[in-house]
This record gives structure tokens, sequence and C-alpha cells, in this order.
């Protein structure tokens, strides 16, 4: 299994959804935040972090992703989550992130969700 | 005697035809059947003065001078009073209203209330003293339980246990003289391994010091982690209590951090007894000055060090025992402690717990069997057993081989990206242990996270540093320990991270670390000496079979 990081951003059903994969640490700093300035020129306002292909997320990696949301918050965009594990799930609790992005178990949950609203 | 203090007295009136019909009785709008008249006499009313002169039946009527009470009397129709008089004390009024016949009443009737009155009097003092009793006998009930549940309270704001220190043992007593006391102690853990020690005794006792007690507790409690010289603490606990404490209180208190891995202390004194130091040779009172605390603001306390050596040990007492007297009025006095304590010589009388029930054992001897304790009484020991090399006594290290089993180590270079190859490694040695999945998740991302604070706060990412991990069981808990070599430098305390801070920017999003940890574990240690840290995560094995 390859644990780097890696990251790409794609569009879908007018959602800028970046795909994360590996590890999420300190290494993943400059990539993670190229994706994320990428997303915000799609111009969408909502954007997904897709988690279902990573394995491991540090402490590190949770400060990136409070930096993430900082900066969505300023600019009122709003963060989604999707494919986290349940460990994950459990530390974004734990972390208070969940009070602040909805997280939802796949792709196919999040457009259901949104085609409903 | 004349009570001075204004008087509600209950009197009562009606009149003495008893041959009303009996549907009467019944009908409350009739006037002139009985009811009591409440009233006040100031004690300078002259009517008060008249009925203690003239002891008898008066007739309202016929008395005329400036009194509120008479008006009163007239204003309700009273016609005829026999003052009822106990021990040259009014005690009440058996009152007369007009005769329900409407004529005069007659001498027969004068005499017959006069009898009444002589006759009630007694009566009626004795059933008002007796439900004076009970009403003080309630209170003083009422009383006792509130002290009570004030002990129970006070004991609360003491230490539950004794912290566990590796080579030391602690000991102490707190002996109110009443029910709360004025004396108290604390010991504050940190998280660098270095233990807090407070004493204190506030002037007086019962229930006034104990309050002053719990305040001067809860701002020593608030501050401790701000301040880490004991100088410094306690002016600035002085300072705190100033405003608030009265005039004629203040508190002696003795504030000390003792490095349990070397025995060095420092402290600051604010005006209490002199701590003992037990030296293998004889003992030493440790000074440093300092006014009480709460005299006045502004003061500054004096820091001074002492270093104690194994075997050696520490006493700080409280006013209670050197200032208790025997039978004979002597007082039992510093040169009586200190010489009883230069006599301590063998280890075995020189144990923290020895040397308790030695103080305990010669104050009793000292104030004889008959003694009622004169002021609150603390003692509290230190005993430090641990050898010089800061290795842990036989016995510390036989206990610890019987609980903990080793069941693997391996060390790691300080290189990032290696917290994932301890991470996997021990996942790989607690496989055996049949973990769940989410509680293996939690063991992993725990020791992932200590080693990279391992590598990174405690090696600073020197590769020839190395940080070792060791995983044992006991039978009923699995421990990894995970050690680096940022001794001499404390590991801060967990602390829940301000999310919202962090996303409005006025904090760094990092600094999630010790909180992850903390989450994930049952229980966490961190220990350190002068060359090491080590995190200790403890995961049950009880509830990873449910």
């Amino acid at each position: 299994m390859n644990h780097a990081f890696a990251v790409s951003v794609r569009q879908n059903s007018g959602l800028a959804v970046i795909d994360l994969s590996g590890e999420i640490n300190a290494f993943a700093d400059q990539e993670l935040a190229s994706a994320y300035s990428e997303a915000e020129q799609t111009g969408s306002t909502n954007i997904v972090l897709n988690f279902s292909q990573v394995s491991y997320i540090n402490s590190t990696g949770i400060a990136l992703i409070v930096g993430l949301l900082a900066n969505a918050r300023k600019s009122n965009r709003k963060l989604v989550v999707i494919g986290l594990s349940d460990h994950y799930v459990e530390i974004f609790n734990i972390t208070r992130l969940s009070d602040f992005m909805n997280i939802y178990s796949d792709e196919a949950s999040l457009l259901a969700e949104t085609a409903n609203t | 005697m004349m009570k001075s203090s204004q008087k509600t007295w209950r009197s009562w009136f009606g009149g003495v035809e008893a041959e009303t019909p009996e549907e009467d009785l019944l009908e409350s709008k009739t006037p002139t059947r009985v009811q009591p008249l409440d009233f006040d006499l100031a004690p300078d009313d002259p009517l008060l003065a008249y009925f203690l002169g003239a002891p008898g039946v008066v007739e309202v009527d016929r008395l005329d001078f400036d009194s509120p009470g008479l008006r009163k009397l007239k204003e309700a129709g009273i016609r005829m009073t026999a003052p009822l008089i106990s021990q040259g004390d009014l005690i009440g009024l058996l009152n007369l209203g007009s005769r329900m016949s409407e004529q005069d009443y007659t001498t027969d009737d004068r005499r017959l209330l006069n009898t009444l009155a002589t006759q009630a009097s007694p009566a009626l003092r004795v059933a008002q003293l007796a439900r004076q009793q009970q009403i003080e006998a309630r209170e003083r009930e009422r009383m006792e339980q509130e002290l009570r549940v004030a002990r129970v309270i006070q004991e609360t704001l003491l230490p539950k246990k004794m912290p566990e220190l590796h080579g030391w043992q602690l000991d102490a007593l707190w002996q109110p003289a009443r029910a709360v006391s004025g004396d108290f102690y604390d010991y504050i853990t940190f998280a660098d391994g270095k233990l807090g020690l407070v004493a204190g005794d506030v002037t007086d006792k019962g229930v006034p010091a104990a309050l002053v007690m719990a305040t001067t507790r809860s701002i020593l409690r608030a501050a401790v982690e701000r301040y880490s010289s004991p100088g410094e603490l306690l002016a600035y606990v002085n300072d705190m209590l100033c405003p608030d404490i009265p005039q004629n209180m203040f508190v002696t208190c003795i504030y000390i951090v003792l490095d349990p891995a070397t025995g060095h202390l420092r402290f600051a004194n604010a005006g209490h007894n002199l701590p003992v130091h037990m030296k293998e040779d004889g003992v030493l009172e440790l000074r440093a000055t300092g006014m009480p605390l709460g005299l006045m603001p502004g003061m500054t306390y004096e820091e001074t060090e002492a270093q104690l050596s194994p075997g050696e040990g520490l006493v700080v007492y409280s006013d209670g025992l050197v200032e208790a007297h025997n039978e004979d009025g002597d007082m039992y006095g510093f040169p009586r402690l200190r010489e009883l304590l230069a006599q301590q010589t063998s280890q075995s009388q020189r144990t923290s717990e020895a040397i308790i029930q030695l103080l305990q054992g010669d104050l009793a001897k000292f104030t004889g069997p008959d003694w009622e304790q004169e002021d609150d009484v603390t003692f509290v020991t230190l005993e430090y057993i641990e050898t010089l090399e800061g290795a842990p006594s036989q016995q510390a290290a036989a206990r610890e081989e019987q609980t903990w089993s080793l069941l693997a180590e391996f060390s790691l270079p300080s290189e990032p990206g290696n917290e994932l190859q301890a991470r996997e490694e021990v996942a790989g040695i607690v496989k055996a242990l049949d973990f769940p999945e989410e509680r293996m998740e939690r063991l992993k991302t725990a020791v992932a996270e200590a080693t990279m604070n391992a590598m990174e706060h405690g090696n600073h990412y020197q590769v020839d540093l190395m940080v070792e991990v060791r995983v044992l069981t006991s039978p009923s808990a699995l421990a990894v320990r995970i050690r680096d070599h940022g001794g001499g430098k404390p590991i801060p305390e967990p602390e829940t991270p301000d999310l919202e801070a962090k996303l409005a920017g006025l904090q760094s999003p990092r600094g999630w670390g010790l909180f992850l940890i903390k989450n994930m574990v049952d229980e966490m240690n961190i220990e350190a000496d002068e060359v090491h840290h080590t995190i200790e995560l403890i995961f049950n094995l009880e509830g990873s079979h449910s």
C-alpha cells in the first residue's frame, strides 16, 4: 500500500471535491494548501474533503484541517467531510471539528442530502 | 427583673358571664368571647411600671396617663385587666371586656379575677420556660447538625489521599480543636513531576477560621499553576487575601516545592512555624522570612532552598502542637520538639508515619489525659527513601516487577515519520491481546502521537537520540511507556484546545497532541527526571473483553 500523501481536485454536481489519499501529516501541508486554493477557484461555495483513501491523520494533520476550516469560514465557504473511518469520526468528535463540518459516510449520501435541500 | 427589650404579650379578654347559650360560642362575630389580643408594651411605657408597682386587678377606665399601651387596651374595649407577674417580670395580662349584661363588674368579679391571675401566673411562666427551652434545644440541634455538615465539607478541601511519589513517603494528620478547623494542608502535583506542599494556619479556630481557610485554599489552588516561584505565589495570595479577610485575622502559611528526583526544596514562608529538616546527624530548621498572609498588601517573601538526602525527612507542624499547655500552664514549645526529633536516630523511628505517631503521642503525654484541645493541630511529613542515584528502592522495584511484565521493547531514532513505525510495531505486539478494532485504533493513534511528541519536543528530531518504547502487561491492563531525552523540562498539562479561537485565527491551529492522547487512553501518566521524560499510556483490559 502506498502511504504517501496525494491529493487531487474535481467537481461533482456543483461541489468542489478534494480527494485525499495516504497519510495526512506535516508533509501534506503544501499540497493540501494548493489543492484547497484550486478548489476555491472553481467558484463553488461548498468544498468536500474526501478521506475515503486516507490511512492516517495525526495531530499535525488535524491542525492542517483546522487551518482549512478557518480559511473556509473567512470566505463564507462550507467545508464538508466524507469517507472518514469510524476511528477518525471519533477524533473529529473529540476535537469538535464535527461541530463545524458536516460529516457524511460517502459521496452518494452527501449528494442525496444536497438533492433533497 | 425587667427585660430591657420590647416584648409582645399575648393577653386574653372576654366577658365573665358563663350563662351564654352554647350556640353563641360558635358564633365568631360575638365580640365578647374569649380571644387573644397581641400588643407590644415598650420597656419605657409608664403602664408597665404601673402594672409592676401595683399588682392586682386594674380597672382600665380609671387610669388616665399618657401611655401607648393604655390607649391600645382602651381601644380594644378592655375594662379590667389582671397583670400576670412572675419573679418581677410581666409575663401576660388577663383582660376583661364589658360584661355581657352591660352592668358593672362587682367586687366578687374582681376578687375572682385576682385569684385566677395569681394562680395563672406561675403556670404560664412554667409553660413559657418549657417552650423556650424546647426552642433552644432545637436551635442547638440544628447548629450541631450544620457543624457536622461543615466538617464533612471542610474535609473535602483536604487531600483525599497522599500523592504517590517514587522514593518518597508522605503522611499527614489533621486534628481540629472543634468541629471545623483553621488549619489546612494541600499537595499539588505538577506535570514536570514536582510536588507542591502547602500548610497553613488561620488565626483563631472554629467556624470563622474555617471560612478564611476555605478562601485561602481556593486562592492558592487557583494561582499555583501560574507561579513557579514560591515567594511570588505567597505574595500574590497575600495581595488577593488582604481585601477580603476580617481585620483581626491572618493566615500563616508555608509553601514548599519539592523535586522528588533530586530531593531539592524551594520554599517561602508567611510566618508559619519553621519546618524541621531531619538530617542523619541531627535536626535543622528551614528558615525563610515573610509576614503572615492577610495583614497588609504588597509584602515580599524570601525564597530559600534546601536539599534533602536519602534517609532524611521534613516535618511541618502547626501552632496547636508547640502552643499546647499542660495542667501546670507550661507550654510545649519548640525546644521540646527539636529535642524529640533529634532523638529519632534509627531509620524505623524516622518514617513519615512513625514521626506523626511520635508527635501525637508526645503531645498527649505532655498535656495529660483530661486535656481539652486548645487549637487545631496539623502535622505533615515527608520522607526521602530513595537512593542517591535516583533508582527506585528495592521494595519499589520488587513491587514494580510483580505488577507489570514486559511484553516487548524497542527503540527508534528521532526521524520524522518514525511514529508510524512505532505505531505498527506496538500494534503487532498487542495483537495477541485481542483488542477490539476500535480500541486498537485508539491505541495506535495514542502511540503515534506520544512517539511524535517524544521525537519532536523531547529529542528535537536529533537522529542520534533514541525514543525507547516498552510494552508491558499486568493482569488488568496494558501499558506502553515511551521515553525520550527531554528531561529537566516539564511536559505541559494537556489542555482542551480552544477550537473557536483557532478558527478565528487567534491561536495556532496546532496543539492537539497531548489532548488527543489523553482522549484515546484510559489513563495517561507523565514522569520526568533530570534526563528523561516518560509518557505512560494505560489501557484497561477488562473493558476490552466486554
